[in-house]
């Protein structure tokens, strides 16, 4: 095996995943481990809750897994290195030849949608990899969700290369290979599990999280209003019924609503986020008699406001599920976005009422 | 778990079909199957509208009007007018996990 000192002639930066390297009539092949270290852990970690993973790549090109020869399969990936990364340690044990294209460090079905990870890109990574000379065979296997952007036959008349769409994951292609190349429905449907809808929440609390210090603001604001000025004492004392409602519908809508998904009624995410808001609103106001009953414009507002934004924030997740289709959600919006804003307009005029009874002006 | 029903504009012209069955291989959503060697659509709603069996087949046999399912894409595309983009390399939304 060559050391790392004989690669002196390689360009790039040595990446960290990097287990010495083959030499191919193509040139130097860095060879990938399959072992992730503490460093993949946490950049996993970091790249599902923040906006790390919009850096988070490899650098584009073609690798090596174990000891691959003239034979052995091409599969290509994402340089999103959470992607790659997967593919790695899903190939422990074999020996074959990763293409990663360059995808922008996003992952490959974002990619796919966007044209990224596409035919040309396919097309042009071949070339320079220099492929036809590193491999005999003329095959190449696709993660399944790659298809949304790269033609097989396009690829096909260009390189000579033909593709197969593998599994939608990748921790499926051991099984894949061991069936002959071929797919069972399991491993070529989506499934959307808990776990994968779990993860996924992180980034729905996020950018909701940092609007809820304008809405606390607002909701502040509303109740310490005095005719004398702003009364910051009874502001705290009577918004916190509210600040709290507010919070909970954030958390109804991003992260119970997301987690719940499949067993809270109708197919409608703004229904089915609408319900889940319902419940903190209802339990505050009459479990835990948070408002004063009587008070009904406070009440009414309540039951508008948070169930709507709860609504709202669970339509959001549509962007991340894997069976919303555009033309789905552009129904909802269709339908929800005038009865958010009719629903935000009507709560605002009987917050004035209310604000102007308080005041005894009417 | 299935959408809205009756909404997905998937389109599926059997006479153009050679059953070649490259839908299958690409559809995450189990929507085509092979019959008699032909494609044959399951459910429909079960479409989520990605479009890679349109972009894959040969034959054109399938259409479907394809892009992001993404409430905060389209939002942003009717106040900027510009067509709907996943905010994947934003930081703006939560899209694509
Ligand atoms: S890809 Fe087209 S031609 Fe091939 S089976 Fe599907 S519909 Fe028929
Ligand atoms: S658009 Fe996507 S989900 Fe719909 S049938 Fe085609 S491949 Fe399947």
């Amino acid at each position: 095996m060559p050391t790392m000192q004989t690669l002196k002639f390689v360009k790039r930066e040595v990446p960290p995943f990097a287990a010495g390297a083959l030499h191919t009539q193509a040139g130097p092949v860095y060879r990938a481990t399959s072992n992730w270290s503490g460093a993949d852990y946490w950049g996993m970690i970091k790249s599902r809750v923040s906006a790390f993973r919009m850096s988070y790549a490899v650098p584009a090109g073609l690798y090596a897994v174990g000891d691959p020869d003239k034979d052995s399969d091409v599969f290509v990936s994402a340089n999103y290195k959470l992607s790659f990364d997967v593919l790695r340690r899903s190939l422990k044990g074999m020996n074959a030849w990763v293409l990663a294209l360059d995808t922008k460090s996003i992952n490959v079905w974002c990619a796919a949608g966007k044209g990224t990870f596409g035919t040309d890109e396919l097309v042009a990574k071949i070339a320079e990899a220099k492929l036809d000379t590193v491999v005999s065979h003329r095959r190449l296997i696709l993660p399944q969700l790659g298809a949304v952007g790269v033609n097989a036959s396009g690829v096909r008349k260009k390189t000579g290369f033909s593709v197969s769409f593998g599994p939608v994951h990748a921790r499926d292609i051991p099984a894949y290979v061991r069936a002959g190349y071929k797919k069972t429905k399991e491993i070529s449907t989506i499934r959307f599990s808990l776990l994968d809808r779990m993860v996924l929440t992180p980034m729905e609390i996020n950018p909701a999280m940092k609007k809820f210090p304008w809405i606390a603001a607002g909701i502040l604001l509303i109740f310490g209003l005095q005719p004398s000025g702003i009364l910051f004492k009874e502001a705290w004392f009577n918004s916190l019924p509210f600040l709290v409602m507010a919070l909970l519908a954030v958390f109804a809508g991003a992260f119970v609503t997301p987690v719940l998904l499949p067993f809270v009624p109708f197919r409608s995410f703004a229904i089915k986020g609408w319900i889940v808001g319902m419940l903190p609103v209802f339990l505050s106001t009459h479990v835990f008699n948070t408002i004063d009953r009587h008070d009904t414009i406070l009440l009414i507002v309540a039951y508008l406001l948070f169930p709507a934004l709860s609504s709202y924030l669970a339509l959001q997740f549509t962007g991340a599920t894997t069976f919303t289709g555009m033309s789905g959600v552009k129904k909802e919006l269709k339908i929800g976005l005038p009865i958010y804003i009719g629903t935000a307009g009507i709560s605002l005029v009987l917050m004035i009422v209310f604000k102007l009874k308080e005041w005894g002006v009417v | 778990m299935k959408y809205l029903a009756n909404v997905a504009t998937l389109q599926y012209a059997p006479d153009k079909c050679t059953g070649c069955g490259r839908c299958v291989e690409v559809c995450p959503q189990g929507v085509f199957v092979l019959r008699q060697k032909l494609a044959a659509v399951t459910d429909k709603d079960l479409c989520m509208e990605c479009g890679a069996c349109a972009m894959n087949c040969e034959f054109g046999a399938i259409s479907v009007n394809s892009g992001v399912g993404c409430a905060a894409a389209l939002i942003n595309s009717m106040v900027t007018g510009r067509p709907p983009s996943c905010g994947c390399d934003s930081t703006a939304a939560g899209c694509c996990g």
